[in-house]
C-alpha cells in the first residue's frame, strides 16, 4: 500500500506542477459555469431542485470528458518518455502501479469537482437546496468520474501515445454513453443489456435527482474495478514484449 | 550472484537472444559487450525483471526471477539505456522517491540519498530540477537511482552512451568507485570502457554468447600468442628491422602493419612477452626504436574476431599493411 500511495502522491504532484492539469480544470470550470448560467439558472423559472439536477447533468458530461483527458497521460506518457521502467524495475506490483496512478487522477478530479461547489451554492441566494441532494449529486459525479478514470487508465495502459490513449478511452466511454441511447430504440432483452452497460442515464439520473441507490453505487464500483483489473493485465502482458 | 540457464527471447520468429547460459559471481564487475542489436539490452531487461523471457531460467542471489520477481527487484539496481528520470522533480526529491519505492525505511532515506549523491558527484545538484541537468548529469542521476537502495546487483545498460570524453572518464571513475559494494554488470559497445572498467567480458553476438573471460583469456584463446606493436624510424624499407625481429628468440612471426613517412609500424607475435628482448635486439642492430607496446587496439581485435570472425580481422590487418 505504501508504494501505491507513493506513486499516487508523485502523480498528483505532476498534475499540480504541470500546465495540463490546470488547463483541463480551467476548461471544465469555464464550460460548466457557462452551461450553469445559460441552461440551469437561465431560461424559464425552475425549482431549486431542478436547477441542481440540471447542474449535475451538465457537470456529469464534463466529468467524463475531463476524466479521459486527465487519465490519458497516466501510463502512456511514462511509456513514451521511457520512465515507466523506473516503476517496473522496482519491487512494486503492476496492480500497485495502476492503482497509484488511478488514485492520483481521481484525487485531482475530486479537487476540480470541489471547485464547482460554488455553483450549487449560488442557488441558495434565491432558493433552497437539500444537503442530501448535494451529497447524492457529488457522490454520483465522483463515482461516474471514478469509472471513466478507470476506463481512461485502461486506455492509457493499452496505447503507445497519449493521443492514442485519449482516443481509445473516449471511444470506450462514448460507447457506454451511447448504450443508454440504444435502450430507447431496442426491445427486451437487448434494451436491458444496453441499460446495464450504460455509464450514464440509468445509473446516473438517480444521483442527479438526489437519490442514492445501492445498485448504482455497485455498478460504478464494478466498472471501476473491471477496468483497473484489465489495465493491470495489460501491464502484465506488456512485460512479455 | 547471477545464474542464467538456456535463456531465450523471441519476438515472433525473430530470436533477440538464444539459449544464453552464464554465471556471475558476487563482487565481479562484468562487461557485457556486443554490437548494436546483439541482444544486450534484451538480456539486461530480463535480468532486471522488466521483461519476461520466452524460455530459460534466471536466478539472482539464488532467487528465481519468474517465481519471485519483486524479491529479485529489491536486490537489483537497473539503469536502462535511457535513464528513467522525472524532469519535474529535484534530484534530491527524485532519489528520495526512488529510495522509498524500493523499500528504504523513511528514517534512512535522507542518508541513502546523500550517499548516492556523494558516490555519483551529485551533491551540489541536490536542489536542481532533473529537467535542467546536462546529459552527463542526467546519466549520473540514472546511476544514482540505480544504487540508492544499496542493491547487491547493479545493471548498467550503456552508462556512457552519448557522453563527451570528459564525462566518459568521470563515469568510468564513478563505476570503478562502486566496485566492492556491488556486483556490477555493464553493457557497452565502447570497447575501451569495458576494457578499463571490468574484470571479465561476456561477448554477445546475434543473441548468443560467443565467448567469455578476461581480456587476457580471450586474447590467448584466440591467437595463442602475445602481440607487440613496434614503431621504428627508418629511412629506407623496414626489411632489416623485420629480419632482426624474426631472429629474436620466442618470436613466432613479424609483419609490417603500416609504412609511413619515416616511421613504420611493425607487429610481432610470440608465445611469451618478448618486449624487452625485441627492444634490445633492435637497438643492438642500430634500428631507431620510437615506440614499443602491447598491440594497440588489442581489445578491438578480440571483439572483431569474436563477433565478425577471425578472417575479417586478418584481412583488415593485411589491408592496413598494404
Amino acid at each position: 500500500m505504501t508504494a501505491t500511495l507513493l506513486i499516487a502522491r508523485r502523480e498528483l504532484g505532476t498534475y499540480l506542477r504541470s500546465m495540463n492539469g490546470y488547463i483541463i480544470a480551467a476548461l471544465l470550470l469555464l464550460v460548466d459555469g457557462l452551461l450553469f448560467n445559460i441552461f440551469a439558472i437561465g431560461g424559464e423559472e425552475k425549482l431549486s431542485a431542478q436547477v441542481l439536477a440540471q447542474f449535475f447533468f451538465y457537470t456529469s458530461g464534463l466529468t467524463m470528458i475531463a476524466s479521459v483527458f486527465l487519465s490519458m497521460r497516466l501510463v502512456a506518457e511514462e511509456r513514451q518518455t521511457g520512465t515507466l521502467v523506473l516503476l517496473t524495475s522496482s519491487p512494486v506490483g503492476d496492480g500497485q502501479i495502476v492503482l497509484g496512478k488511478f488514485l492520483s487522477g481521481l484525487t485531482f478530479l475530486a479537487m476540480v469537482l470541489a471547485l464547482t461547489l460554488f455553483m450549487p451554492l449560488l442557488v441558495l441566494v434565491n432558493g433552497k437546496i437539500a444537503p442530501g441532494h448535494l451529497v447524492a449529486g457529488y457522490l454520483g459525479l465522483l463515482l461516474l468520474g471514478s469509472a471513466a478514470m478507470a476506463i481512461g487508465t485502461l486506455g492509457s495502459a493499452l496505447a503507445r501515445t497519449q493521443v492514442l490513449a485519449a482516443i481509445v478511452s473516449a471511444c470506450m466511454v462514448t460507447g457506454m454513453v451511447v448504450a443508454w441511447m440504444l435502450v430507447r430504440v431496442t426491445e427486451r432483452p437487448f434494451n436491458d443489456v444496453f441499460a446495464s452497460l450504460a455509464i450514464h442515464g440509468k445509473h446516473f439520473i438517480p444521483f442527479q435527482e438526489g437519490s442514492i441507490h445501492l445498485r448504482d453505487v455497485v455498478y460504478y464500483l464494478v466498472v471501476t474495478m473491471v477496468a483497473l483489473y484489465a489495465a493491470v493485465r495489460v501491464m502484465e502482458v506488456r512485460r512479455w514484449r | 550472484m547471477i545464474q542464467v540457464k538456456g535463456l531465450s527471447k523471441y519476438y515472433g520468429e525473430h530470436a533477440a537472444i538464444r539459449d544464453l547460459t552464464f554465471e556471475i559471481t558476487r563482487g565481479e564487475v562484468i562487461g557485457f559487450l556486443g554490437l548494436n542489436g546483439a541482444g544486450k539490452s534484451t538480456t539486461l531487461k530480463i535480468l532486471g525483471c522488466v521483461l519476461l523471457p520466452t524460455s530459460g531460467e534466471v536466478k539472482v542471489d539464488g532467487i528465481d526471477t519468474a517465481l519471485a520477481p519483486e524479491e529479485v527487484r529489491r536486490r537489483i539496481g537497473f539503469l536502462p539505456d535511457t535513464p528513467p528520470l522525472y524532469d519535474d522533480m529535484t534530484v534530491g526529491r527524485f532519489l528520495g522517491f526512488v529510495a522509498r519505492l524500493r523499500g528504504v525505511p523513511p528514517a534512512e532515506v535522507a542518508a541513502r540519498v546523500a550517499e548516492a549523491e556523494e558516490k555519483t558527484g551529485l551533491r551540489p545538484e541536490d536542489d536542481e530540477l532533473v529537467g535542467n541537468l546536462s546529459h552527463g548529469y542526467r546519466q549520473r542521476v540514472g546511476v544514482a537511482q540505480a544504487l540508492v537502495h544499496k542493491p547487491k546487483l547493479l545493471i548498467l545498460d550503456e552508462p556512457t552512451s552519448g557522453l563527451d570524453p570528459k564525462q566518459i572518464v568521470e563515469m568510468r571513475a564513478t563505476i570503478r568507485g562502486l566496485r566492492g559494494d556491488h556486483t556490477i554488470l555493464v553493457s557497452s559497445h565502447i570497447l575501451s570502457e569495458i576494457s578499463q572498467t571490468c574484470d571479465r567480458l561476456l561477448i554477445i553476438q546475434e543473441g548468443e554468447i560467443v565467448d567469455q573471460g578476461s581480456e587476457e583469456d580471450l586474447a590467448a584463446r584466440l591467437s595463442g600468442s602475445h602481440a607487440v606493436t613496434i614503431e621504428v624510424d627508418v629511412t629506407g624499407p623496414p626489411d632489416p628491422a623485420l629480419t632482426v625481429l624474426g631472429q629474436v628468440a620466442g618470436v613466432t612471426g613479424a609483419s609490417l602493419l603500416a609504412r609511413g613517412p619515416g616511421i613504420s609500424t611493425l607487429q610481432v607475435l610470440s608465445a611469451t612477452d618478448v618486449r624487452g628482448a625485441v627492444a634490445r635486439a633492435l637497438v643492438m642492430a642500430g634500428v631507431e626504436l620510437v615506440r614499443i607496446d602491447r598491440a594497440a587496439g588489442r581489445l578491438e581485435n578480440i571483439f572483431l574476431q569474436l563477433t565478425q570472425g577471425k578472417a575479417q580481422s586478418m584481412t583488415s590487418g593485411q589491408e592496413r599493411a598494404q
